[in-house]
């Protein structure tokens, strides 16, 4: 194959507007599958988990699972969708053999939410408002193993099914084109499947593992020139697995699509497939409108109805969405918004709820958590939460400072050591004697010996530089291996040399 | 009572002895098979109705009923009033331990891992399983000509086709191989062979019957029904099998048990009894629209009310499913590909999986199915959809409206069931669209999901059945239970005798016991 001719991303940008649109499948975490009683689990021994109706048996019919379209209700609301009164099940058809019926059961004319909108807030606070199209309910199909050579489907001799993910339940969430978002659509991409992926979780609808494959994007892009209204032709990158991934492909789809625009070629509509070690895309099947999925209303179910008493109900259930709560969080705070950023995105807003309600100051919660603590994290490669420092932990550090039974630097120390499993930080400094030094007679030896080993300090000192006294100040805590308070240093190292206090 | 006698009685009848203890249900069961050891045959000769036996375990399970009866107490108390007397299945409903083809090569050893809903319901019941009837292949047909397994026979002149698809089930019922048979019936499978086999058969209500473990031809219309030689036994059968199953979404809350007791209540004085315009004379062959006036008479006589009614979208009914039913046919039918159930072909030299799904497909299904497939999709597809399918969908919304407007004024419709007497075999074999014409007034019911039977209207052309067809609104089974039977009892007392005891000897089999 060779190379594909990309301009760079400040060139594509200069030239052209990208416009974006997504297709996020989530898998719901419901007990049972979208259409049968069969086990929704992930990870067991293939083709475990179905039943004659997940296999397509003959005589089979299905039933729809109450709790998906629960999920799907919430997760509308939460989307700020209008909830379909009146929707119905579709058949769509193609034939492949991950498919059992070799039609999958969708929503297609009307799905159960639709015309919705979602605020996306970008790294620097800009806040993009992303439209929805739609979220409709479907089942999974299963999963081909492709076997051979080299694990890819074009030189596999045979391929393996497994029908357990047959019939999971998913929601598919389709934006809006997203248009406007200029040099800053990669990072718009990404940010825009966090926050999906987050409010699916905050609704506890989805374990939305990305890994796992229970949140997968893809990816629509096109350009238009700069001044252009009318969408160009648009790729569909299939199934970019990771957050980084997304922001990557959409990067690297603009940068091959500018170049083949600049060449004055057209660019063909096209499924594309991510490559995660060359963070490339490759064409896939060439999509055309011709694409015939012989959609009709599926016969074996009745329409879903939803009345007014039970939308009320599962909006009553509705937790607080990520967003309201991070605005509310953030006023009663009153944090800046750069340490506020890096809390969210060290995920650490929880931990720092929870310090702030176990009573430590929101300013001191967010000083250890995204001071010391975040440090201690960032070179063991964990999260912060995963250190084995809790809130309660915080707060009583934080007490043992403002008593000044510890200083910062000690402080630090103690939470190293409450991290290598040695207790509370109580119990630490009890352990290692790490409490400062403030008697006085402890420290007057270690004074006049600071004072009798530097006279030219001294003389600076008395010849009226009083800053110079912060010389004499290091050997002393030096000399008490830093458990002196420095603040009574300064203040006997002032009396001794005669200064005004 | 000697088998012969025995397998002459109604199903109630057989239930009646069984618990008067006049004769076991081993004995009854013993009956059956010998008498389709005498008649049934095979492919090549005899009447061919069953294309499985299951001997064993229908014997087995009437011991085990005998056994009960024996012992008394409450669990005798509690057997179902129709435990003991057997009853065939069309092959289409999946039953576990026995095969189950839909009379189709692709099908052919497939072992179904479960049992249909009502297949549940008749084991639970306790009546012996005598086998599997045969069916044009997937159910597409009217005489039975399609099956992959050979055709069946017409009791009353082995040189016609008993209808279909359910001509074997029909068959079996005519032949006084089984009582009791359960049908299938998208646009008349079980009506039209009852009428040419001069037995009844019911289409309930849409949702009356779980559909659970039926193999789909046209889910929207699609309904399982009894097949009997008098009403009351087909009401009692529909009765066992009606009712809600969450299985099914398509079934309905309703209350059946009322079906049976309708049909002791033969008063006809007063009953409004709808002839539609549309059906009037021609179409209907001589003696039959003859007959059928002779039926409008009994009726007068009777005491009912007689008007013609208009339903001016009907004639478009046949058209329109002739459109749903291979659009519904070409997605029903996708789930037979060879992955993983079923025959596979593999092409010479091997192939891609879709060169196995083709070729599995072309090898494993016949013309009617293929057809049906071809027009289906084509009826389905991007920028057809709406002209084909969605016409049809909205001709099904006027002719549903126009019935509803008829029951206004009436309490049931009745017609000839068909415009013909049973063809003789091959006579529509190439010729479809002849063929499709042979359900042209059981159609509607079934677009409309409304109720309605067919019974013995006497006979005509080469003294062959017909049937008389009684539909009624949705739900109102048992009106049309109730009308059927006091038709059938006109009838009979016109006759002399039911007219099941009119039918020819079946001629004995070559090798068969005697």
């Amino acid at each position: 194959m060779t190379a594909t001719t990309t301009l760079t991303f400040a060139d594509a940008v200069a030239h052209f507007e990208p416009v974006l649109g997504f297709e996020i499948h989530v898998e719901l975490n419901t007990a049972t599958k979208m259409f049968s009683q069969a086990p929704n689990a992930f990870g067991d021994e293939p083709n475990t988990n179905v039943t004659e109706v997940d296999l397509g048996m003959p005589g089979v019919l299905p039933v729809v699972n109450r709790t998906a379209v629960e999920s799907a209700i919430k997760l509308g609301l939460a989307l700020n969708c209008t909830i379909a009164p009146r929707s119905e099940f579709a058949r769509k058809h193609y034939f492949y053999p991950d498919l059992p019926k070799n039609f999958q059961t969708s929503q297609y004319e009307q799905a159960i939410a639709h015309d919705g909108w979602v605020d996306v807030e970008l790294d620097d606070g800009t806040v993009f408002r992303v439209e929805i199209e739609r979220a409709h309910l479907e089942e999974d199909a299963g999963k081909l193993t492709h076997m051979g050579e080299s694990g890819r489907i074009h030189s596999a001799s045979y391929a393996l099914v497994d029908y357990n993910r047959a019939g999971v339940p998913l929601i598919e969430v389709v934006s809006k084109p997203i248009s406007g978002a200029g040099d800053r659509a990669p990072e718009l991409a990404k940010v825009y499947v966090q926050t999906i992926r987050e409010i699916v979780r905050a609704l506890g609808i989805s374990d939305a593992r990305m890994e796992r494959g229970n949140l997968r994007c893809d990816a629509n892009v096109s350009l238009m020139p700069k001044d252009a209204t009318q969408f160009g032709t648009r790729t569909e990158t299939k199934n970019v697995n990771s957050l980084r991934a997304i922001g990557y492909a959409v990067d690297y789809e603009i940068r091959r699509q500018a170049a083949v625009l600049s060449a004055g070629d057209p660019v063909v509509q096209q499924t594309r497939h991510w490559q995660e070690d060359t963070r490339t895309t490759t064409p896939g099947r060439t999509k055309s409108d011709a694409d015939d999925y012989r959609y009709f209303p599926e016969p074996d179910l009745v329409p879903i109805e939803v009345d007014q008493a039970w939308l009320d109900r599962l909006a009553a259930q509705l937790p607080e969405l990520p967003v309201e709560r991070r605005r509310r969080l953030k006023t009663e705070w009153g944090l800046s918004d750069a340490v506020f950023r890096d809390m969210v995105n060290a995920d650490a807003l929880d931990v720092v709820e929870q310090t702030i309600t176990a009573g430590a100051s929101p300013g001191a919660a967010s000083k250890w958590w995204m001071g010391e603590i975040a440090r201690l994290a960032h070179a063991a490669d964990v999260a912060v939460t995963e250190l084995g420092i809790t809130p309660h932990h915080v707060v009583e550090l934080e007490t043992l400072t403002t008593a000044g039974t510890i200083n910062d630097r000690l402080a630090r120390q103690v939470l190293g050591h409450v991290a290598d499993g040695e207790g509370s930080p109580a119990e630490v400094v009890e352990a290692r004697s790490l409490a400062v030094v403030s008697d006085d007679a402890a420290l007057t030896a270690a004074i006049d010996t600071a004072i009798a080993s530097n006279p030219d300090v001294v003389a600076k000192v008395q010849a009226g530089k009083t800053q110079a006294i912060g010389a004499l100040i290091g050997p002393v805590m030096q000399a008490t291996g830093g458990k002196a308070d420095a603040g009574r240093v300064r203040q006997l190292l002032a009396e001794k040399l005669g200064l005004q206090a | 009572m000697s088998p012969a006698e025995m397998i002459r009685l109604t199903a109630l009848e057989m239930a009646e002895h069984l618990r008067a203890g006049t004769f076991t249900s081993v004995e009854l069961t013993r009956a059956h098979f010998e008498r389709i050891n005498q008649v049934d045959g095979t492919a090549d000769e005899g009447v061919h109705a069953f294309l499985h036996l299951n001997q064993d375990e229908a014997l087995a399970v009437a011991a085990e009923v005998d056994a009960i009866r024996t012992a008394g107490g409450p669990e005798a108390d509690e057997l179902h009033p129709l435990a003991g007397v057997p009853i065939a299945i069309k092959d289409n409903i999946v039953t576990i331990g026995q095969p189950t083809t839909a009379a189709s090569k692709i099908l052919e050893g497939w072992m179904p891992p479960y049992d249909a809903t009502v297949v549940r319901t008749i084991r639970a019941a306790k009546l012996p399983i005598l086998g599997k009837t045969n069916l044009d292949e997937f159910a597409m047909g009217s005489t039975t000509e399609y099956s992959a397994y050979g055709v069946t026979r017409n009791p009353w002149d082995l040189n016609r086709a008993p209808g279909g698809s359910g001509g074997g089930s029909a068959a079996a019922v005519g032949a006084f191989m089984a009582p009791l048979a359960l049908g299938s019936d998208t646009g008349g499978s079980i009506r039209e062979p009852a009428a040419f086999t001069g037995t009844v058969g019911t289409k309930p209500t849409y949702g009356s019957v779980s559909r659970y473990g039926l193999i789909a031809m046209a889910s929207s219309l699609d309904q399982i029904g009894p097949v009997t030689r008098t009403t009351a036994d087909a009401a009692a059968l529909h009765e066992l099998i009606a009712g809600h199953d969450p299985k099914d979404s398509t079934s309905l809350h309703t209350q059946w048990n009322t079906l049976l007791e309708a049909t002791t209540d033969q008063d006809l004085s007063g009953v409004r009894i709808g002839v539609l315009e549309e059906f009037q004379g021609p179409g209907f062959s001589a003696e039959i629209w003859e007959k059928f006036q002779e039926t409008l008479d009994l009726l007068r006589d009777a005491g009912a009310e007689v008007t013609t009614v208009d339903c001016p979208h009907i004639p478009y009914a046949l058209h329109a499913y002739y459109l749903i039913v291979p659009s519904e046919v070409s997605s029903n039918l996708a789930r037979f590909d060879g992955i993983r159930y079923g025959n596979r072909v593999v092409p010479d030299g091997g192939g891609t999986v879709a060169e196995v799904m083709a070729a599995t497909r072309a090898a494993g299904f016949g013309d009617e199915a293929k057809r049906r497939i071809m027009l289906g999709t084509f009826a389905l597809s991007a920028g057809y959809v709406d002209a084909y399918y969605g016409t049809a969908q909205r001709v099904r919304t006027l002719v549903i409206q126009d019935l509803k407007h008829a029951f206004e004024h009436v309490d049931v419709l009745i017609s000839p069931t068909t415009p013909t007497v049973a063809v003789k075999l091959g006579d529509q074999l190439e010729e479809p669209l002849s063929m499709y014409l042979n359900d042209v007034v059981t159609i509607p019911a079934n677009l409309a999901g409304i109720p309605a039977i067919s019974i013995p209207g006497g006979t005509a052309e080469h003294d062959m059945p017909v049937g008389l067809h009684i539909q009624g609104p949705a739900k109102s089974d048992a009106t049309v239970y109730r009308v059927a039977s006091a038709i059938e009892a006109l009838i009979e007392a016109e006759q002399g005798k039911p007219f099941y005891d009119r039918a020819p000897e079946v001629p004995q089999v070559q090798g068969a016991r005697s």
